[in-house]
């Protein structure tokens, strides 16, 4: 039981988790700003932004807003977020076997941030929180399809095993699934989505600053909007090590294996910086038809050649 | 200095008002984000929304009609906020003060809690207010 909470709220639980996610929105900055020649933010700014929206800042309520549901749904994404870390991370680095079907309720905790963000922008009461979400929305449903397909896909991959820890056994014993070319297309996809998860630069059409204000998050200040910034760090964590559980081969702890783990995650995270900085936004509709006909095609693909073997 | 205060300088996101200024105050602002000045060093960024500000940067002379939407953004904002006002026309109204539809400088408004003069104030003159700031509190 005692090492049960260890689990959860050390490692790698709570600390562990927005310690890394924090991290790596540093590291993300980090890049951005070399990207731009410039000099940027020290490393740990991202625990700077939190504790001061945590700390020091007033929370304000709008006035027309629904003021539970405004102020319950942070703490639902930041939930959300943790509970699919836990189930990545506890088979991934195998201190739990995860129980059958632990992929697929991955795939559920994984879309609740975005959902719970939907529904705080719709009760903040603002027009421009509402656009925003109608984004969001309209996103949900052009990536998820992409993403149940990705996983559908690595499932068959792995001998139609819906556990995670078989599903890195799987790639230990034939190795990771990007060497193959139906693995390759997967990871394509995949960092695709993971891009429009995120929120991240061609799909940031939910929070455009420059065009909506922030729109969903508009309305929230000092706590909520901490538990907000801490939902998306955790989750800038967890898509890149779940890409790396399900595709690179898993993550691990054994000795020299977790340099390995720190390179894959960060080489995922560099990669979607990289496509964040050298790309303009596209329109909602834009983003529907890449998903809808271009990604699904390029996994249904990958699906047919895992089907003959390659 | 407290650990709260400490987290609190270390990352001031900054919201800009626009009074009616001749908008050359409005460049030399965007000018301090650019890569030669970079105040993300600071971590400092500009944000769309007064709801997520720190710091209110006010420049322009205010006239009657932006009296009120000042202070509404004042009234808008999570406490604690400071507010900085840039550019002769921020600090006493400039070359405006004489016209009719002016509305008395910032700080006849808003309290201010730093001014950075000059017509416009260069970059630089900006960074050392914002530092001075900085090290006042
Ligand atoms: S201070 Fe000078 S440069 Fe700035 S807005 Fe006023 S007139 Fe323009």
């Amino acid at each position: 039981m005692a090492k049960d909470l260890l689990y959860y709220l050390i490692f790698p639980g709570l600390i562990f988790i927005s310690v890394a996610g924090g991290l790596l929105s540093g590291f993300d900055r980090k890049i951005t700003a070399w990207l731009q020649f410039r000099k940027g933010p020290p490393l740990i700014q991202p625990f700077y932004d939190f504790l001061k929206l945590l700390l020091v800042k007033e929370t304000i309520i709008p006035a027309r807003g629904s003021v539970l549901t405004f102020l319950a749904a942070p703490v639902f994404a930041f939930a959300g977020a943790l509970i699919s870390g836990l189930l990545i991370l506890l088979p991934g680095f195998g201190f739990k076997p995860g129980f059958s079907g632990d992929v697929i309720v991955v795939f559920y905790m994984l879309t609740i941030p975005s959902l719970t963000y939907i529904i705080g922008a719709l009760a903040a009461g603002n027009p421009l929180a509402s656009v925003g979400a109608s984004r969001e929305m309209k996103l949900i449903i052009s990536y998820e399809l992409t993403f149940l397909l990705i996983i559908a896909a690595v499932i068959l991959k792995a001998g139609n095993t819906i556990r995670i820890s078989d599903i890195i056994q799987a790639q230990v014993e034939q190795g990771a699934f990007i060497g193959s070319i139906s693995g390759l297309l997967l990871f394509i996809a995949a960092v695709f989505c993971i891009q429009a998860k995120l929120g991240l630069v061609p799909f940031d059409m939910a929070e455009a600053e420059t065009e909506i204000n922030h729109g969903a998050f508009i309305e929230y200040s000092g706590t909520a909007y901490a538990l907000i910034k801490l939902a998306k760090y955790i989750m800038f964590f967890i898509l890149p090590a779940f890409i790396c559980v399900i595709l690179l081969g898993g993550i691990s702890l054994n000795g020299i294996q977790v340099l390995w783990t720190i390179l894959k995650i960060m080489g995922v995270v560099l990669l979607i910086t990289l496509i964040r900085n050298t790309n303009p936004r596209v329109k909602i509709d834009q983003a529907m038809r890449f998903f809808f006909i271009w990604m699904n095609l390029l996994v249904i693909i990958a699906i047919v050649l895992i089907l003959f073997g390659l | 200095m407290s650990f709260k205060n400490y987290c609190f300088k270390k990352s001031l996101w900054l919201f800009h008002f626009g009074g009616a200024s001749c908008n050359n105050c409005d460049i030399e602002i965007l000018d301090c984000l650019t890569p030669r000045y970079d105040l993300e060093r600071f971590g400092m960024v500009l944000v769309g929304s007064i709801r997520h500000a720190d710091v209110l940067l006010v420049n322009g002379s205010i006239n009657k009609r932006d009296k009120p939407r000042l202070l509404e953004l004042y009234n808008q904002a999570p406490k604690p906020i400071l507010v900085v006002a840039i550019g002769a026309c921020g600090c006493t109204g400039g070359i405006f003060a004489q016209g009719n539809t002016f509305a008395g400088p910032v700080d006849k408004i808003i309290p201010v809690d730093a001014y950075v003069p000059g017509c416009p104030p260069k970059p630089e003159a900006i960074i050392a207010g914002i530092m001075h700031l900085l090290n006042k509190k």
